[in-house]
């Protein structure tokens, strides 16, 4: 009664949310990977800053991209526990593989397998974008860009993760050549081209996007293997 | 009439204290063809004999791969073996997976110990017919490890275990002193001549087609070597063999 | 009520713990029955309540120092004012704590149980802190999992074989190595100067006073911390956690030793707190910005 007499006074008749702070599973942890493949090497770089979901830098010295094989990376941005996650489950799976069928998992396979990891993952997925890069059993060079659900695509050149949409238009101008009237040169770009190439736009992008810098890793991919090198970004 | 009226099954002790089913699977151990393991201070080293059922058929396989770091020689039941061998794998990729570092040998001898220890206590299970010659490297150094269908396991300097395992057990006792000093090249081929104790004099002796070998140790992934790559250790069986003779007599 | 249909993971909108159950239903104006099945039936820490602030750690010369206050908070409440949040795990970790504390009491009996479980292998090692570091982090990854986690930022330092170990794990399962970590507040105020003050080779001398001195800068900023601290030290001596240290903050005591004296000329001394505070700001900032 009591209560109904309240009601006529003036106050909106609402129903008020409760702020209730709730649990956030994902962190974006930012950061930029990107590959470029040719008839015989793939070329993979990734910034190795590792943001707090904000303004702030974490660490600057996490690296982005994994060795799975002699002949595999893979390059991965967005939530660096998923990362961590995605990665132990890939590699623990490979060295059974590689146990099992007395050799490791050729690139191909590995791409597809881990779109499979990634879609058994649909409905509560991991926060990774991920590029599977390296040099199938040929020895040509081959790239692969996921979304976080699996969707995936062999192409020659990409781009993932916050300097994305600055990198990749880059990228289908100078390795894609696409909509150029006049082509100057060979449409495949040399292993030194490419690498140079790679160098600049990683650096293109710790210019504008605030969650790429620190440093780079610079990832040549070939039949003779895997080779790491460290290269210099804005600590900006 | 049995032999025994004990031995039917894995939960009865017999009137002197013993439990026949396990030691009929410890014989099932001494059926297999023989392995030989020893180590140095920084090594350890698998070598083992490989036997064909006929002249059509394969030899079969003897030693494993667990991990980068650990594997193993086998002998008895192969079936037993490689359910042995994958749980040995499943546990040090779990550990890995956790830790992000090898497992310590002990830790996963410990484990497949008590593993075959619940096989030779529970009704209705059967022990593992299968011994196993684990040779491993982590951080307190190379080790060699005997386990049994019994779920013991013993740490040794140098081991053997299936057919006439005690040949080259005699030959070992006579040279473990100067193992721990050895190269790795040194003891692969004490593990041979170990092992060529082993083989009856009538029978064909080491070729590259019946031996195995496996080396683990500081900076040396677990390795096997088999077909044509024993060749040049088989050579130095015989080539070595003025300078072994001297201590022999001693 | 949330739609049933998946949506693609857009930060903060996808109710994947089901919260919204709850929430909703706190929420309504009408009287949930009583005798609903989902209200409350599963307990989780969405929210801290008991909370300790940053933890601060750099890597020396020849080993790790970390430094935390002895404070709790509850909300704004400075709860308990003489709390170690630091504990050791075996012969050579340390693990500094922010944010819930029950759940790092929680988290601390897991440990306890994995190292009692080290021990008891009898071997001949322990489990470096390298692993006891990954443990934590799959222990983190694993409970955010559940929507269920541990709402702490853990700080882990130790030293053995020789070689010193500094990471960081926190409640969604983020873990990384750094040479200098600071968590919480700190990541805001104190990483900013240890990034223009450490240098490598640091004596142990200067990184305690560094620590101090960031601990000090957060006490003047940070209003859920408090001057009592303790340090940690892991080295190849083994393992130390001090006992409370007062921060020398005395122009912001409090009571009787605060209060303001009357000059000679009976005029009210004029404060000069407000410089003293910012001294060492400035001292830093000004190699800083």
């Amino acid at each position: 009664m009591m209560m109904d007499d309240l009601k006529l006074t003036a106050l909106p008749e609402k129903e008020v949310p409760i702020s209730h702070h709730r649990f956030e599973p994902y962190v974006d942890n930012g950061g930029t990977v990107l590959a470029v493949a040719g008839s015989n090497y793939c070329i993979v770089a990734g910034d190795t800053r590792m943001s707090d979901g904000g303004y702030g830098i974490q660490t600057r010295h996490y690296t982005k991209v994994f060795k799975l094989t002699d002949k595999c990376v893979i390059a991965t941005s967005g939530m660096q526990a998923d990362t961590i996650a995605l990665r132990k489950r890939l590699d623990t799976q490979l060295r059974q593989y590689e146990r099992d069928h007395g050799k490791s998992m050729s690139t191909p396979a590995i791409a597809q397998f881990l779109s499979n990891t990634l879609y058994h993952k649909r409905f509560f997925p991991f926060y990774t974008f991920n590029l599977v890069a390296g040099v199938d059993e040929d020895g040509i060079g081959c790239v692969w860009t996921y979304d976080a659900v699996g969707s995936h695509e062999r192409v020659r050149f990409s781009s993932q993760g916050s300097g994305n949409q600055l990198i990749q238009p880059l990228l289908d101008n100078q390795v894609g050549k696409f909509n150029q009237q006049i082509v100057d040169g060979p449409r495949e770009l040399s292993a030194e081209q490419a690498l140079s190439l790679v160098k600049d736009a990683i650096t293109s992008a710790g210019e504008r996007d605030i969650y790429t810098g620190d440093f780079a890793d610079i990832v040549t991919i070939d039949q003779k293997g895997v080779h790491f090198e460290k290269f210099d970004l804005k600590l900006d | 009439m049995y032999r025994n009226q004990y031995d039917s099954d894995i939960t009865t002790f017999s009137p002197s204290g013993r439990i026949h089913q396990i030691e009929y699977a410890m014989e099932a151990v001494k059926q297999g063809s023989a392995a030989v393991a020893l180590k140095s201070k920084k090594y350890a080293v698998l070598v083992s004999l490989k036997r064909s059922s006929s002249e059509l058929g394969s030899y079969q396989k003897k030693l494993f791969v667990v991990d980068d770091h650990i594997g193993i020689a086998i002998s008895g039941l192969t079936a037993d073996a490689r359910v042995l061998c994958n749980y040995m794998r499943n546990e040090c990729s779990n550990y890995k997976y956790i830790y992000e570092s090898d497992m310590r040998v002990e830790r996963l001898i410990t484990k497949v110990a008590d593993k075959s220890q619940v096989h030779t206590q529970r009704y209705g299970r059967r022990p593992y017919g299968v011994g196993l010659l684990v040779a491993g490297y982590d951080q307190t150094g190379a080790h060699v490890y005997q386990t049994c269908p019994s779920g013991n396991y013993y740490s040794y300097k140098a081991i053997s275990i299936g057919a006439r395992s005690q040949s080259a057990k005699t030959y070992l006792e006579k040279y473990f002193d100067s193992f721990e000093q050895c190269d790795l090249k040194e003891l692969i081929v004490h593990g041979l001549r170990a092992l060529r104790e082993t083989i009856p004099n009538t029978d064909t002796g080491l070729t590259t087609k019946n031996v195995s070998i496996a080396i683990v140790g500081e900076d040396q992934k677990f390795k096997i070597i088999e077909g044509d790559d024993t060749q040049d250790y088989l050579n130095l069986i015989e080539s070595g063999e003025e300078a072994a003779q001297p201590m022999q007599q001693d | 009520m949330s739609s049933e249909h998946f949506k693609y993971p857009v930060f903060g909108q996808v109710d994947y713990f089901k919260y919204n159950n709850v929430a909703s239903q706190l929420a309504s104006h009408t009287p949930s029955p009583s005798h609903s099945q989902e209200l409350g039936a599963k307990k989780r820490t969405v929210d801290p309540i008991v909370t300790g602030t940053s933890v601060i750690a750099i890597k020396y010369n020849g080993g790790v120092v970390m430094g935390a206050d002895t404070l709790l908070s509850y909300g704004s409440l400075a709860r308990f004012n003489n709390i170690e949040r630091m504990k050791k795990f075996g012969k050579s970790t340390i693990i500094g704590a922010g944010g819930e504390y029950s759940d790092f009491q929680n988290l601390s009996q897991v440990l306890d149980d994995l190292v009692v479980d080290d021990g008891c292998t009898d071997d001949g090692t322990t489990l470096s802190t390298t692993e006891i570091w990954n443990y934590i982090a799959r222990v983190m990854y694993n409970r955010r999992n559940k929507g269920d986690p541990y709402w702490n930022s853990l700080v882990v330092i130790g030293h053995d074989n020789n070689k010193s170990f500094l990471g960081k794990v926190d409640l969604v399962g983020t873990c990384y190595q750094d040479n200098f970590i600071a968590s919480g507040y700190g990541s805001h105020i104190a990483l900013p100067l240890l990034r223009k003050a450490y240098k490598e080779d640091m004596t142990l001398d200067e990184a305690k006073t560094l620590i101090q001195d960031c601990l000090r800068v957060l006490f003047y900023r940070d209003a859920r911390s408090s001057r009592f601290i303790q340090l940690s030290i892991a080295n190849a001596d083994g393992l130390v956690i001090t006992e409370q240290i007062a921060l020398d903050t005395d122009k912001w005591d409090s009571g009787d030793s605060a209060k303001k004296k009357k000059n000679q000329d009976g005029r009210k001394k004029k404060n000069n707190y407000r410089n003293d505070s910012t001294q060492v700001i400035l001292e830093y900032g000004h190699n800083v910005v």
